[in-house]
């Protein structure tokens, strides 16, 4: 269970904005690496973004929802592969982080879809994603967009 | 349609038994693995469908025969699982240096509407350039599909879109067109790299 959060060499383009109010339960002490996404062909086809999801704190959180001005419909979706090797994606759960837990947004399995791309995804760009929590509070991270063939937020 | 529901009688006529020894088969694949007649691939020799690689040519099973080839397939609208898929692959082909250049890499689109000869040329040009994409109208996709035994399924999407659920795992062959193994869909490299040489391997012994 060890969801480990590498450290690398990454600046980790963290911008955990508009913070302002410290009202929330949980969500400010949610801390989000390794963030990263695959360049788009034009707007026609979805995208995705991977990112890692801590939670530092002492209460336990729930991601609700995502928002971003690159995507209409952003959402959590969810990988699956059946025994017969057939794979489908369908929206996922509502995400639940206990204290000192992380969950890893990566290929294969969570991930953030971006339905109806505002603009295309061009690679060396970053986008701004926000998390929205069951608390009210809001996480916005700065997503590096990493060309078509990237396999994780170092390549 | 009806073929399609063929390809689903397939995937579910053979059920609760076939299902546990699948999942033994898709990750032992040993030699001693029971094969539960009808998921096996057919040998390429004996599939029968005709398509158009991304340059136009006009290609079929018999296209790959000769060199160990490599199939899987996706839609180029695919978020996750193909990008994926493909950069795992090119990944691999990239460990296997000048042997890949002896190999058929093929990715087969499920979805011919939007996957236009156009549209896969300029998608896999963003991978391994070993790397053909194939379409073709729908009655031949399904042909293909079934013929590998594998299947897939149109989704709608809550924006009015729709998604396409696939078989993702990538099928071997070698260069006589007899399957060798499968790799799963998120098969550790170090798994992987050892699964294409053997179809390499078994290419160089068939021809001894």
């Amino acid at each position: 269970m060890t969801k480990l959060t590498y450290i690398n060499g990454l600046p980790l383009v963290l911008l955990l904005s508009g913070m302002s109010t410290p009202a929330f339960a949980g969500s400010e002490d949610v801390v989000v690496e390794n963030a990263w996404s695959r360049a788009s062909i034009g707007v026609n086809r979805p995208g995705a973004a991977y990112m890692t999801v801590r939670n530092t704190g002492e209460d336990t959180i729930t991601l609700t929802g995502l928002t971003t001005p690159l995507a209409v419909m952003p959402q959590i979706h969810e990988t699956k592969t059946n025994a017969d090797g057939v794979s489908s994606m369908a929206p996922a759960d509502e995400i639940t982080i206990e204290p000192g837990q992380s969950v890893a947004l990566e290929p294969g399995g969570l991930h953030a879809m971006l339905m109806k791309l505002q603009n295309p995804m061009i690679e060396g760009e970053t986008f701004p994603l926000t998390l929205t929590f069951s608390d009210g509070g809001e996480v916005t991270v700065e997503v590096p967009i990493l060309g078509i063939a990237a396999r994780g937020p170092e390549s | 349609m009806q073929r399609r529901h063929v390809v689903q009688y397939g995937a579910a006529g053979v059920g609760a038994v076939a299902l546990m020894l699948g999942v033994g088969w898709w990750r032992v694949d040993g030699p001693g693995a029971p094969k539960p007649a009808g998921q096996r691939p057919l040998p390429l020799s004996a599939m029968d469908f005709r398509l158009t690689d991304h340059e136009g040519n006009k290609v079929g099973p018999e296209t790959l025969i000769g060199r160990p080839t490599m199939v899987f397939f996706g839609f180029t609208y695919c978020p996750e699982v193909c990008p994926t898929t493909l950069s795992d692959i090119s990944g691999w082909l990239e460990d296997l240096g000048d042997d890949a250049a002896r190999m058929n890499v093929v990715f087969i689109t499920v979805d011919p509407e939007r996957d236009t000869a156009e549209a896969m040329a300029e998608y896999v040009g963003y991978f391994h350039p070993a790397i053909r994409g194939w379409t073709g109208p729908e009655d031949q996709i399904s042909r293909a599909v079934e013929a590998f035994r594998a299947s897939y399924e149109r989704v709608p999407t809550e924006g009015g879109d729709y998604t396409m659920n696939h078989t993702a795992s990538v099928f071997l062959f070698d260069a006589k067109g007899e399957l060798v193994t499968m790799i799963d869909y998120h098969e550790p490299r170090e798994f992987a790299v050892p699964k294409i040489r053997r179809a390499l391997t078994e290419d160089v012994e068939g021809a001894t």
